[in-house]
């Protein structure tokens, strides 16, 4: 889809009630307040980024990584400029205040999801959900937040083909960091597929060329493996 | 230093070459770095300026946290090798006054309130001096802001006016701003808010409604070019994929 790049300022639309994410209402007129792509839908038209910071939104699934353990409460790093806090009572069996370090230390990887975010920006981190977990293998590769959703795709269309045509068990967190567990060389590719779709995330028929991409990472692949053979006859 | 000359208009063109409405050439260099959240390499004649924005992020200390909206920090430095005689690095009374000028330029359009206990830091450093550095500053620091893409209401561009031979010219050099009677730096929204000026020397009311003309003039043709700069940094990834060029937005036209 082919889609127009807008400054700040720009006016998109004059009719107020259109106004969508990345726009402000000045006067009787919709202009953009971020520099971005337009996309022009039914009933809102937004702006979306192609750049910023995560800034966490309740029931979003995050991945973070532990920085301190405090008084009952883990301090989450959430690639975001407001840090986490993940309660005792937010982990999935009753533990201890006093040994909390044995389950969850510094440096530990999980996934989580925020449960709340107050006016003050306090964020409260839970693992008491399905799929949520600490994450104790795979590899973390950290993309911009706004791009993230070009690696999902439209209705999971991307991220189920690099499932299955790579082969390896991947998790996108809304903050831009991507959980890749597999083989070593499941992940290195799943890794510059990524990048790949990070590099292209505002170019039009992305899922087409992710696939032309990996067809020709394929064939390199599979040369590589004929070469060795021949080595060792 | 170099002498005052005896003229700085002979025949209607400066001391450079330029008309008395003309800017001098201006080249801007989207992203130069990689670390920063949104940066900016802007020549503006002999000027070089690099500009950086991090943010929104955790603000250190944390007793400067402002509850309801992001603090902006604006650090105008110049490098010691900017100018003939090496400068003394570090803080001046003059960069502190610059960086506090520059910052109060952008606070009408940063949607700062989306980002409450975070700072946005915005770092100017000037490489090479000639003139017009603060507003060759702002320039540089609204392209690196929008490069981050932290919201804001539009645009910010600034250009300085000035009175040479008794006439008023527009973007001062060196040897203008230095001997000249006066000059004035100017920064304005696309819809002609004025959210810079300050004013050194002497100008009449009348010289002075002039020169605020010529200055909307500067700053409407520094909007055009950074707004291409802007559109061009991805339209040539769309040019190689897509035989058709990207219609261009409305321009930004007058706020109301």
């Amino acid at each position: 889809m082919e889609r127009t790049i807008v400054i700040p300022g720009d006016v998109v639309s004059d009719n107020i009630k259109m106004s969508g994410s990345g726009t402000y209402v000045h006067g009787n007129k919709v202009r953009a307040s971020v520099y971005g792509l337009l996309n022009v839908g039914e009933r809102y038209i937004s702006v979306i980024p192609l750049a910023g910071k995560y800034i966490p939104c309740a029931s979003d699934r995050v991945i973070g990584i532990i920085t301190e353990v405090v008084y009952s409460n883990w301090v989450v790093d959430i690639n975001s400029p407001y840090e986490g806090l993940l309660h005792i009572s937010q982990y999935p069996r009753r533990i201890d205040s006093e040994n909390m370090s044995k389950y969850l230390k510094v440096g530990d990887c999980i996934l989580t999801m925020v449960a709340s975010v107050d006016a003050s920006m306090k964020v409260e981190l839970t693992l008491r959900e399905k799929e949520l977990r600490v994450l104790s293998n795979g590899r973390i590769v950290t993309i911009n937040p706004t791009k993230m959703p070009r690696v999902i795709g439209r209705n999971g269309s991307m991220i189920r083909l690099l499932k299955s045509e790579i082969g390896c068990n991947m998790f996108v967190g809304q903050n831009g960091r991507i959980w890749i567990n597999g083989s070593g060389d499941c992940i290195d590719l799943a890794i510059q597929t990524v990048k790949y779709i990070e590099d292209n995330a505002h170019t039009p028929g992305l899922t087409e060329r992710v696939q032309a991409f990996l067809k020709a990472k394929e064939k390199t692949r599979h040369g590589k493996v004929h070469e060795s053979r021949n080595d060792e006859e | 230093m170099s002498e005052k000359p005896e003229h700085f208009i002979i025949d209607g063109k400066r001391l450079d070459g330029r008309r008395v409405d003309e800017l001098r050439s201006v080249k801007i260099k989207l992203s130069p770095l990689d670390r920063a959240d949104g940066s900016c390499y802007l020549e503006w004649g002999r000027n070089k300026i690099m500009a950086a924005v991090y943010g929104p992020r955790e603000l250190h200390p944390r007793h400067r946290q402002d509850m309801t909206k992001a603090v902006v920090q604006y650090r105008y430095n110049m490098a010691a090798f900017s100018v003939n005689d090496r400068i003394r690095p570090g803080h001046s009374r003059r960069s502190i006054e610059i960086s506090k000028v520059g910052r109060d330029a952008f606070e009408y359009v940063l949607f700062t309130k989306f980002f409450p206990k975070t700072a946005i830091d915005i770092f100017i450093e000037v490489l090479q001096a000639d003139a017009g550095t603060r507003t060759a500053g702002i320039n540089a620091a609204s392209l690196a802001l929008a490069d981050a893409g932290i919201p804001m209401r539009g645009l910010i561009s600034a250009c300085a006016v000035g009175k040479v031979d008794g006439e008023i010219v527009l973007d001062l050099m060196k040897e203008e701003d230095n001997f000249g009677e006066a000059d004035v730096p100017v920064a304005m929204t696309a819809g002609g808010k004025i959210t810079h000026l300050q004013m050194d020397g002497h100008l009449t009311r009348d010289e002075f409604y002039e020169a605020l003309k010529l200055a909307k003039i500067g700053c409407d043709k520094v909007y055009k070019l950074q707004r291409q700069a802007l559109i061009e940094k991805y339209s040539g990834e769309y040019a190689e994929n897509d035989e058709d060029a990207i219609p261009q937005a409305q321009i930004g036209d007058a706020d109301e």
